[in-house]
């Protein structure tokens, strides 16, 4: 909410008149500053270009590192998509990342309004118990998770690969402090209504919250589509891996293909931005949201 | 409790209601955090090989880390990892959001460009990189080196030059996290303050370090806590840069990656354990470093 409330005023632009690029009268210092982040900024995204530009190369071409194929072609995505377990891998990523973001959406939301919106004894400590859960690394889990994995036999399923993150503490957190915001009244008004605790939380609160439960569902997708520690440990069956870990082992089918490398790490990528581009509002004021809460 | 009604009263159904909503995520909690973080723990006492009994042997595996050079290699490069990359990626993402901070026109383009690569998934981005480092005809960076008449470098392949060229794509991916968080810290600075120090007469430079700078304290100690776990827990450039090796000769080996070996190649998952407890206690140093930070102002 402070993000809104604190963005750059345009009326800062339309005082000073005219070109104006910081705010005051434009300097030559000012044209220079721009410039160098404007450049800064092309390379910043220089792997992108040099990636995507070499994904529709033919393997003659790719040793002149010119940006522009001479004959772009789809060959290397076609190759890559019948000759190697990149569909599989994509479908997989596709699965669990869908899967997990749906249940920590359910969950995490759950939890938060609970915390956020019941009395009752023993609630305090099951906040700070979540909240304390973010303390704990990965790391650390992965250990006894893969034990019990392999006594569950859940090695090489897609449970396996899902179940450690099926809710997290920071989005019962985030949804938390979203419910807060939630006027009791509103809720009340429905229990009079005659509707069910259930149903107040699913008909009322959750639509009043849509704004963090979008950002919550950002994060979490893109967290599991680039998730590679726990998917690497837990699958060896190569028609289980995901996205990460397939191309990961990518370097014994296309050894020195470096174009084929290349598309397989375009076709990873492209979604993210995808993602990027069409949200980037919403990435953008989460990830400043989180920062101002800390 | 309260006896009064003939049945639950409203207070009590509620109560009901949110035991009965936390049921599933209280389970969860308890089964795949806490009772696996205590088994961590216990773990890291015995001489547990996933196949074998789990034997205490109290002390052992923190003994043997003591003894084990290759374990302090690996710290000292996960150290090394962690300041470098604090620093520069810090230095970077502030120089580049104080001047976007300030710039109106192009803001959100220019905002998208450096933020970008935060969005990657690191393997896909590693092989992008591994590829740059590569050797003439193949590698831009060399292929640039040599139409600069300057001499080839080895890159991933030296023992020097692995652990900075592993790092590079990682600080390239981090910094634009860390710019939208320095613009949100320096929006949040109320424009008065500029102007009562421009009033003032203070320079750009003097309005930097003694306006901004102070102001921006909490901003910076969120960024520094957050960046140094991140790198503490460096493992997806080297794992993919290094064909999961951390070579040449350990040169790149972090820590996370000399777990996942111990615990996944060589099966000692007890030593293992004892290593991961090592990782939790820096990082919770950490934490309570930052809350102490922040407290003392």
């Amino acid at each position: 909410m402070n993000a809104v409330r604190d963005s750059p005023s345009p009326i800062v632009v339309i005082r000073n008149g005219g070109l104006d690029l910081f705010g005051r009268r434009l300097a030559p210092g000012a044209i220079v500053a721009w410039t160098a982040l404007f450049l800064g900024g092309v390379v910043m995204v220089m792997p992108f270009v040099y990636m995507l530009a070499t994904s529709f190369k033919y393997n003659n071409e790719i040793y002149e590192l010119s940006l522009l194929p001479r004959e772009p072609t789809l060959d290397n995505y076609r190759r890559l998509f019948e000759k190697s377990g990149f569909p599989r891998w994509f479908l997989n990523s596709l699965l669990v990342g869908a899967s997990t973001t749906t249940s920590v959406l359910l969950f995490d939301s759950l939890v938060g309004y609970t915390l956020a919106k019941f009395r009752f004894r023993g609630r305090s400590i099951v906040f700070v118990a979540i909240l304390s859960t973010l303390m704990i690394p990965t790391e650390m889990l992965v250990l006894p998770w893969y034990s019990m994995a392999r006594t569950f036999g859940w090695l090489d399923t897609y449970w396996g690969i899902a179940f450690p993150g099926l809710m997290t503490g920071f989005g019962a957190f985030l949804m938390k402090q979203f419910f807060e915001g939630v006027p009791d009244d509103l809720l009340d008004a429905a229990r009079l209504d005659g509707l069910n605790e259930f149903q107040v939380w699913w008909q009322v609160a959750l639509p009043l919250v849509t704004p963090a439960l979008s950002a919550l569902a950002i994060f979490t997708f893109l967290g599991n589509w680039t998730a590679f520690l726990w998917p690497l440990i837990v699958t060896t069956d190569r028609a289980l891996y995901t996205l990460p870990v397939g191309l990961a082992s990518f370097s014994g089918e296309f050894q020195t293909e470096w174009e084929m490398v290349m598309t397989g790490a375009s076709v990873a990528t492209l979604p993210t931005l995808a993602v990027f581009i069409l949200l980037q509002k919403y990435i953008i004021r989460g990830i400043m949201l989180a920062g101002l809460k800390a | 409790m309260n006896t009064r009604g003939h049945g639950p009263t409203i207070g009590q159904r509620r109560a009901i209601w949110a035991w009965g909503f936390l049921a599933l995520p209280i389970a969860f909690y308890v089964g795949v955090r806490f009772y696996p973080t205590i088994e961590a723990f216990y773990a890291s006492f015995t001489n547990w090989n996933i196949v074998g009994r789990k034997d205490f042997i109290g002390l052992g595996n923190y003994l043997r880390i003591a003894h084990d050079p290759s374990f302090w290699k690996v710290m000292g490069n996960t150290f090394a990892y962690l300041g470098l990359g604090v620093s520069i990626s810090l230095f970077l993402s502030f120089i580049v959001a104080y001047f976007l901070d300030k710039v109106r026109i192009g803001h959100g383009v220019l905002r998208a460009l450096y933020f970008i690569p935060h969005l990657t998934t690191a393997v896909a981005m590693a092989w992008v990189w591994r590829w740059f480092y590569q050797p003439v005809p193949v590698g831009v960076f060399n292929v640039w080196l040599v139409e600069l008449g300057l001499a080839q470098q080895p890159f991933l392949r030296s023992t020097e030059q692995a652990l900075p060229a592993v790092l590079a794509p990682a600080i390239w991916a981090g910094i634009g996290f860390q710019i939208v968080i320095f613009l949100a810290g320096l929006k949040a600075i109320p424009r008065s303050y500029y102007e009562a120090a421009e009033i003032d007469g203070a320079g750009p430079w003097r309005i930097l370090f003694e306006v901004t700078m102070p102001l921006l304290r909490p901003t910076i100690v969120f960024l520094v806590v957050t960046s140094s776990i991140a790198y503490l827990r460096i493992f997806d450039y080297v794992y993919a840069m290094t064909s999961g090796q951390g070579g040449p000769l350990d040169a790149t080996k972090p820590l996370v990656l000399k777990i996942f070996e111990t615990a996944f190649a060589h099966f000692d998952m007890g030593y293992a354990a004892a290593q991961t407890v090592i990782l939790f206690v820096i990082l919770l140093a950490i934490s309570l470093a930052q809350l102490r930070l922040l407290r003392s102002r």
